[in-house]
Order: C-alpha cells, then sequence, then structure tokens
C-alpha cells in the first residue's frame, strides 16, 4: 500500500463549486472524478487516443486518463455532467441526441466536450476543421456521419442562441 | 383499451432512442463505472510463452505486497470448481491455466486487491516457470502439425452435432464442416473455364471501447454477477454449470454495453470473478485494458481457397470453397461459426454443383470467434474477390456477371434450402442504381487513378434459439418490457419499445426496457448474429398481445368499452383504486434444420436471411498506394425497418466497422505476442478515415415471419464492404489484393510486384 504520508489535499473548481479532494500521487483524473460520482469520464485505451476520457482543464480539453489528480490542484475542471444546466441539455447535447450521433454512448461525453470546445474557439466550423478538430476521438460504433450533422446544427443552435 | 395514437402507428418512425438523453449527458449506466463498497479489483498475471508446461507459479513477492489481499492460481480455482473448464463448443478453457499456457497473454494468476494499481504492480512480480513447447500458429499448418494445443477434444454438449468429437486426440482440427452438392469434379472437368483463388486475413480485435468487465458479490448460496455481457442468460447458465448449482442461484445483471460486437458473447471473466468472489467473500471486479483485450477475443484469421468451374457465357456450373478458421487456443464460439457462416461460402449465386470445406483449426494464438457478421464479411469478401476476377477474366461486366448468377427468390441455396424473403436481386440492381452503374466514370488520370467495385453477401439467422419476454402494465396504465436483449448501441430497447407500443397502441417513448436481471428477466439465447430484433421482437410482440387481449377482457368482463377505455381506468374499475398489474407473455422458437452431418444439406436452414450489398469508388495514389474510398454505398434487405433512423446509423456503422478490417485493422505477430496490442499501433477508423460520401438505402421487402416485417440489420452492413474496396482497387491500377488488410504498404508492393519491380520483403 502506498503511505498515507503520500495522500495530499487538492483543492479546484469543480463543475462550477469549490471542492478538496484526498488522492495518491499515481491517481489520475478520471479515478479522481469517480470518487465524486461523476462516470461521464471514461477510461478506455489508457493511453489517450481514443479521448473517453476527456475532461475540460482551465477551459482546455485533456486526456484524464493520462492526467494526474495533483495536477488539478487549484484548476477549474469541467466535466460532462455540468453541460446540461437545470436539466435542460446544451445545444451540442440536444444536436446529438436530435440526429443520433451515437449509439453505444460509451465515447458520446468526450465528443461533446469536444464540440463545445470546438464551436467555442470556432462557431462556424468548415467540414474540413470538423473532422481535424475530432480526430482525437473515436467511435467503435462510427456514427462519424451523424456526429458530423450534429456539429453543424449545434453550431446553428447556438448561433440563433446568441443572435436570438 | 383507449387508443390514441392508431393513426400513427409506432413501428416504422425514426424516433430517438429512449435512453438519448443519459447518453449525451454521461449518466448512462455501464458495467465499467460500478463500484461496490469493500470491492477488490482483479489484475490478471498472463501468460509470456504461446505454449508450455507449467512447472511453478511462485507468487510469494506478489502476495506479500502491502495492499495486496490474496493472490489465486489454478490450485485455488480448482477448491471452488473442480473441473474449471468452460466454453460453449469445447469445454477446452481453463478458468486460469492448468498445466499447461496454450497462447501468450493467457491468464495464469489474478492479484486482488482493493487499489488497482497496488494489485497491477503486484501482479508483475509473479514468476511462473515453464517448459517452453513447439507451438504453431499457421490455421493450415496447424492442421497437420505435430504440434497438438490440446490433447484430447471435450465437446461440451450443448450442440449435439459435435457430440461424436469427444475424445478425439492428436488433432487441431476440432470441426470439419462439409457441403457436398452435386459433384463439382466432373463439373470442372466439364467447366469452359476453371478458376482457382487464394486469400488471406489476419486476427482482428473487436476494441469495443467499454472493455470487457464484470463484478461478482457472493454470499454462501448465491452470487450476482454485474457483467458488460451479450449473453445474460448463458453467463448464468454457464456459471451454475461450473458451480454445480442450479441456475436460480445465480443472478446476472447487465447494463448498457459500451459496444459488443461479439467480444461479450459467451463467458470471458465471469467465471474468474464468480471464483475470486467465493474465495475472498468480497466484491471482485475485473475490467481489461486495451491490451488485455487483444489476447482475450478476436476475429479469425483465415485462409480461404476459391475453385470455380464456368461456362463460356458466364455461367457458374461449380464451386468448391476450403476454408481455414484460425480459432487460436480456444475454440470459444468458433466451430459453430465454422459451420454455420461456412454453408454460405460459395456466395449468393445459383450454383448446381458445390463443395465446401470449413475446418476450424487450434493454434498457440489468442482465441477467436464471431465479430459482426460471425464469419461472413470474411466469406464475403473471398467469393466476391474470387466472382469479379472470373468476371474480369471473361471480360463480362461485374454486375451483368453476377446478374446472370445470382440466387434468387423460389431457387434452392447450396444447402437445398429453398430461397425466400431474400431480396438478393433487388439489393444488386438498387446497388447498381446507386452507383450509377451504367453512367460514364471519371477514371482518373496521372498519379491518381479511379476505380469503383460492388459485391453482394448474405447470411443465415441463427437456427434453433429462444426468446422469452414479458410485458408488464401497470395500475396507471405505463408498461414494461422484461427481456434479456441487451443495448450496446444497436438500439434494442428503442426497437423492443416500438414493438410492444404498437401492439399495446400506446407511445414507444412511454415504454420501459427492463435491462437484464436474470432473476427477473427471462430466458433469451443472445444478443448476437443480429437476432434480436427478430427473434426477441416476436417474442415481445407475443407477451404484449398476450397483455392487450387480457386487458381487454378484464374491460369487457367488467363491463367496459374494451376499445376505448384507458388501460389505467380498467384497474380503477376492477382493484377501486390504482393497483394491480396485468402480465403478458410471449416465447419466440422459430424452428429450422440442423445440416446432415455428411452432405451439410438441410432442408430449412436458417428463419430468415440478411442480405447485403456495397459499392465503393475509390482513388488509389500510384506513388504511395494510399487508397481514398470517395463514396460507400450500402444497399441492404432488412426487411421492413422499426425504426428507419436506428437502422440507417447500424448499416454506416458495420460497414465502417469492416472499412477498418479492409483499410488498416490487422493483429500482428512476433512468436504469438501480439505487437500491435494498443490504439497506437492498432488503427480503428477515427473520423478523417471516413469515405468522402456515405450513402445507405434498404430495398423495399418484408420478412413474412418477423414482428411487423422486420429482421435483423446489425452486421449486414459488414457483407460486401472489403471485397468492394478490394474490387475497386482492382479496377483503379489493375492490381488485386488477396491479403487484408490493404495498407498504403500492400498496395504499393502490389503495384511495384505487377510493373516486375517487387520491393524486398522485410
Amino acid at each position: 500500500m502506498v503511505p498515507t504520508a503520500a495522500q495530499q489535499t487538492i483543492r479546484f473548481t469543480l463543475n462550477g463549486k469549490p471542492v478538496e479532494a484526498r488522492i495518491l500521487p499515481h491517481h489520475n483524473l478520471v479515478e479522481m472524478l469517480q470518487d465524486f460520482g461523476l462516470f461521464g469520464a471514461r477510461e478506455s485505451c489508457g493511453q489517450g487516443l481514443c479521448g473517453c476520457c476527456t475532461v475540460l482543464v482551465n477551459g482546455n480539453a485533456v486526456s484524464g486518463c493520462l492526467y494526474l489528480a495533483a495536477f488539478i490542484d487549484g484548476a477549474d475542471v469541467v466535466t460532462v455532467e455540468h453541460l446540461a444546466s437545470a436539466g435542460t441539455l446544451s445545444p451540442v447535447q440536444e444536436a446529438f441526441l436530435e440526429t443520433g450521433a451515437f449509439q453505444c454512448g460509451f465515447c458520446t461525453p468526450g465528443f461533446v466536450l469536444m464540440v463545445h470546445q470546438l464551436l467555442d474557439r470556432n462557431p462556424e466550423p468548415t467540414e474540413e476543421d470538423i473532422r481535424h478538430y475530432l480526430s482525437g476521438n473515436l467511435c467503435r460504433c462510427a456514427s462519424y456521419r451523424e456526429i458530423i450533422q450534429a456539429v453543424r446544427s449545434a453550431a446553428e443552435k447556438r448561433k440563433s442562441c446568441a443572435t436570438g | 383499451m383507449k387508443t390514441t395514437t392508431k393513426e400513427t402507428s409506432q413501428v416504422g418512425r425514426s424516433i430517438p432512442r429512449l435512453e438519448a438523453r443519459e447518453k449525451v449527458t454521461g449518466r448512462a449506466e455501464y458495467i465499467h463505472n460500478m463500484r461496490l463498497p469493500g470491492m477488490l479489483y482483479g489484475k490478471i498475471f498472463r501468460s509470456t510463452l504461446a505454449h508450455g508446461r507449467i512447472r511453478s507459479i511462485d507468487v510469494s513477492a506478489a502476495a506479500a505486497v502491502a495492499g495486496v489481499h490474496r493472490v489465486i492460481t489454478a490450485e485455488d480455482v480448482k477448491t471452488v470448481i473442480p473441473d474449471p473448464y468452460y466454453g460453449p463448443v469445447f469445454h477446452d478453457q481453463p478458468i486460469l491455466a492448468m498445466d499447461k499456457v496454450r497462447h501468450v497473454g493467457e491468464p495464469v494468476a489474478v492479484v486482488l486487491a482493493s487499489d488497482p494499481h497496488v494489485a497491477e504492480q503486484a501482479a508483475q512480480l509473479i514468476a511462473a516457470d515453464y517448459e517452453e513447447l513447439p507451438a504453431v500458429f499457421d490455421e493450415v499448418a496447424a492442421t497437420g502439425s505435430p504440434v497438438i494445443v490440446h490433447e484430447v477434444l471435450r465437446p461440451a454438449g450443448m450442440f449435439p452435432d459435435f457430440k461424436d468429437l469427444a475424445g478425439r486426440k492428436n488433432t487441431n482440427l476440432h470441426l470439419d464442416f462439409k457441403l457436398r452438392r452435386g459433384d463439382v469434379e466432373t463439373a470442372f472437368a466439364a467447366a469452359d473455364h476453371v478458376f482457382e483463388h487464394t486469400f488471406h486475413t489476419r486476427q482482428i480485435m473487436h476494441t469495443p471501447l467499454e472493455p470487457i468487465v464484470s463484478l461478482a458479490e457472493s454470499t454462501d448460496s448465491s452470487v450476482t454477477l454485474y457483467t458488460a455481457s451479450q449473453m445474460p442468460s448463458v453467463v448464468r447458465m454457464e456459471i451454475a454449470r461450473l458451480l454445480a448449482w442450479p441456475e436460480n442461484r445465480v443472478r446476472v445483471r447487465t447494463a448498457f454495453l459500451g459496444g459488443g460486437f461479439g467480444a461479450k458473447t459467451y463467458i470471458k471473466v465471469e467465471a474468474l470473478v464468480t471464483v475470486c468472489s467465493l474465495l475472498t467473500h468480497l466484491p471482485v471486479k475485473i475490467s481489461l485494458t486495451m491490451e488485455e483485450q487483444f489476447y482475450t477475443i478476436t476475429k479469425h484469421a483465415n485462409t480461404l481457397r476459391l475453385k470455380s468451374g464456368v461456362t463460356k457465357d458466364g455461367r457458374i456450373t461449380s464451386r468448391l470453397c476450403e476454408v481455414w478458421w484460425n480459432g487460436g487456443a480456444y475454440a470459444d464460439i468458433g466451430p459453430r461459426l465454422t459451420q454455420k457462416s461456412g454453408f454460405t461460402a460459395a456466395g449468393p449465386y445459383d450454383i448446381e454443383n458445390v463443395h465446401i470445406d470449413s475446418y476450424a483449426v487450434y493454434t498457440n494464438l489468442p482465441p477467436a470467434a464471431g465479430l459482426r457478421g460471425f464469419g461472413i464479411p470474411t466469406l464475403t469478401w473471398a467469393y466476391e474477390s474470387h466472382t469479379d476476377l472470373i468476371a474480369r477474366a471473361l471480360n463480362i461486366d461485374p454486375l451483368e456477371f453476377r446478374r446472370r448468377n445470382l440466387l434468387r427468390e423460389g431457387r434452392p441455396q447450396a444447402t437445398g434450402t429453398i430461397m425466400k424473403d431474400a431480396a438478393i436481386d433487388a439489393v444488386l440492381e438498387r446497388l447498381a442504381e446507386r452507383m450509377d452503374w451504367h453512367a460514364p466514370f471519371d477514371r482518373g488520370s496521372g498519379v491518381i487513378r479511379r476505380g469503383r467495385g460492388i459485391a453482394i453477401g448474405f447470411k443465415a439467422s441463427i437456427s434453433n434459439t429462444t426468446s422469452v419476454a414479458i410485458v408488464n402494465a401497470c395500475g396507471d396504465g405505463s408498461c414494461s418490457v422484461y427481456c434479456n436483449t441487451v443495448d450496446m448501441g444497436q438500439g434494442s430497447d428503442t426497437a423492443l419499445a416500438q414493438i410492444a407500443a404498437e401492439a399495446l397502441n400506446i407511445p414507444a417513448e412511454t415504454i420501459k426496457v427492463i435491462h437484464a436481471d436474470t432473476d427477473v428477466t427471462p430466458y433469451d439465447m443472445g444478443t448476437l448474429g443480429s437476432r434480436s430484433t427478430f427473434h426477441m421482437g416476436q417474442a415481445v410482440k407475443l407477451a404484449a398481445e398476450d397483455a392487450r387481449d387480457k386487458l381487454l377482457a378484464l374491460a369487457a368482463e367488467l363491463g367496459l368499452p374494451p376499445e376505448t377505455t384507458p388501460i389505467a381506468q380498467i384497474f380503477r374499475k376492477k382493484f377501486g383504486m390504482q393497483a394491480g398489474n396485468v402480465v403478458g407473455i410471449g416465447t419466440f422458437n422459430p424452428k429450422s434444420t440442423q445440416p446432415d452431418h455428411a452432405t451439410g444439406l438441410a432442408e430449412n436452414i436458417t428463419p430468415f436471411w440478411m442480405i447485403g450489398g456495397t459499392g465503393a469508388e475509390v482513388e488509389v495514389d500510384t506513388e504511395t498506394g494510399h487508397v481514398r474510398v470517395t463514396r460507400l454505398v450500402n444497399i441492404a434487405d432488412v426487411g421492413t425497418p422499426i425504426n428507419p433512423g436506428i437502422v440507417d446509423s447500424q448499416l454506416s456503422g458495420a460497414a465502417m466497422m469492416q472499412f477498418g478490417c479492409t483499410m488498416s485493422e490487422g493483429m500482428e505477430f512476433d512468436a504469438g505476442q501480439v505487437t500491435n496490442a494498443s490504439l497506437a499501433d492498432y488503427k480503428i477508423p477515427g473520423i478523417r478515415d471516413m469515405p468522402d460520401q456515405i450513402i445507405n438505402e434498404v430495398v423495399e421487402a418484408r420478412q413474412d415471419t418477423g414482428p411487423y416485417g422486420a429482421k435483423g440489420v446489425g452486421e449486414t452492413g459488414t457483407f460486401g464492404v472489403s471485397p468492394a474496396i478490394t474490387n475497386a482497387i482492382h479496377d483503379a491500377v489493375g492490381v488485386r489484393l488477396t491479403r487484408l488488410p490493404v495498407t498504403p504498404e500492400a498496395v504499393y508492393r502490389a503495384l511495384r510486384a505487377a510493373n516486375n519491380d517487387a520491393l524486398e520483403e522485410e
């Protein structure tokens, strides 16, 4: 057992709320989030290659399976669970639902978070932009065609929200 | 019962999946996410040898690591299960290796700790001493090799047709399926042309993004398994058999699966976690890593030899098929696949003389079984490449050549079964239309050459299997479906809700589909082979109709107008308050005949046929060998779709999976060790690999015996993809790829070889 002396307490913002966590040096971000009951970030390939474990740290998408929990101290962490506020889906989530941009749903949180980041930075992406931006997320059910449709639809929704 | 939805039928609607909201918010339930209080994590110590006799296993260093609860080996397993061998066709696979290891990565011991990192670290301290034995890896060589993977064959007894293999010794061949129709040799002698080609495929990994994962919780008299399984009923039966317990002491629960594709069938780590939990009296969870999955279950590597006799006007008169299935070290469901897919190895053609030998072979590679298509995409790749080569050699248009030989409705398939509800010709014709086959085609120029290809395949459904469903109407009129069909992304919850809703005449969105819990949900053979829409669909329909009829009778008995009274009102009148249930039950077990042992012939080989055709347009870079698929057209006979939107995504999902198997996926080995066992080296398709255009279409068809005319669809999109692409490459640059995957290197080598300037092999 790793000596308890190695445990450390970190403080950070999780989905908009200040929290603290007791962690061990080898714990990664996905494991730590599970202690908060958050299972949307999922370890799959364990190498940062599939995107299932995507989490936003200080506004940047990271691979939670490779990101040591210790590095979260003082950071702002957003998970997929935070995107729907008061029961209302975000435009991106709504677009994924409407276009059926998933099958098994295991990779979906990673895609949804990446699309949020994409549209924050590039509100009107071309298909090439979309393919480039999402190339680090894998969907074994291969709902890629529907995902591209969902991104387009989400971009429209966000535009009409902003102008409307 | 009030009919609020009479004008809008529930089937045929493209409603979003019932669980869509949970999936986009990250709240959907997967076994991978489950944790129980006091739970231990198991990490497996695996064989580093492909074949060896175990001399000793030293677990002392691992057991001494602080935080390690216990280390388990086969000796411990035997205290719980004296004969700890499992498998659906052969009882050949030990829960942990006993006496011998038969492939690299075979589980030898397991370390249990409450911290998975501690268990993982400790597992690396285990030392095993082996006497290394010679190993055999090639499926053809293994049939005559002195290296024997299993000393004695041990058929499981689940399938009666394998019983006569019991006790057979000194052979790696564990099933030899034969089909004999007419006389191929005489026909070859009489043919104007005889063509012969050989094809090869490599082992493929299913790569579900949620890994294979099971969690067991036990008492002295019961065990509950939470497992990411496609077959909860079969898991229960197999665990009960191993423990010599009655089925009702084993409870199996599932959740949504993060993909299955055949990887999560029969049992995988379920027996191991059960034993660990019984030995420790604590819950035990094992989640495989991506690397471990490559050593757990795969899709067969194959050698396929096809020979056809053809008349000068392009009629195929005879076809001989020899197919070797590299089953790896444990049979799993491979022998069943060898037979069930084997009888279609000659393709959807009307051929008078057919000779098929389909061999299941043990080797010292990781076990192989079904992956989305149960062998059909591999067979289709071979026979549709072969067919295309013949058409080209005879200078007949590939479409026209297929038309001349197509297996049409009312004609006998190779087994003798008369084709029915199989829209083979409609799929081919629609494919030609969607490919604009007769329109001028830009063939490219300079470095980039363009080509196009078509292919068509068919699959028989699994036969003689049973589905049972329960439909329960509550006091307020809300209804639930209880069944063991597992939604692994194919949308079964939604489709089954639509079927129940149609029979009950209520909106599908109001129905809840209860996920498998074998204490509650009734028997189903499994979620595989595209069988659920048809088999469970019929069971759910029967159950819903049973519930509906009981409600109508109750309403009539109470003096209520049966057709217009809401369900809730029937209960209120009956019980004086919101109370009670009406339960309907449905059992579906379509009969078919097993192929004759000597001839492979059968009158009624399958409950239904699935037909899939694919067309591909490609651009080949002749300087790099890079192939870009610019257009992929998938046409299918799925009967009448229950949910057209989900059917469409199933078709492209299946096509893309086979696209990966065609373009980039293939396990590589060095002395039995997988050298590309990670997503860094094993390339599954990403969003940038998508063809520029994917078109899916279902032909107008109806499966008379299916629920509301529907049949299975999950695998159909895979059938024609590989040959459509290799046929298109041939069309573009005149070279024939006879090995999958068609990587840029493979294409470039073929181009150089065709130019009499072959590159040296590495």
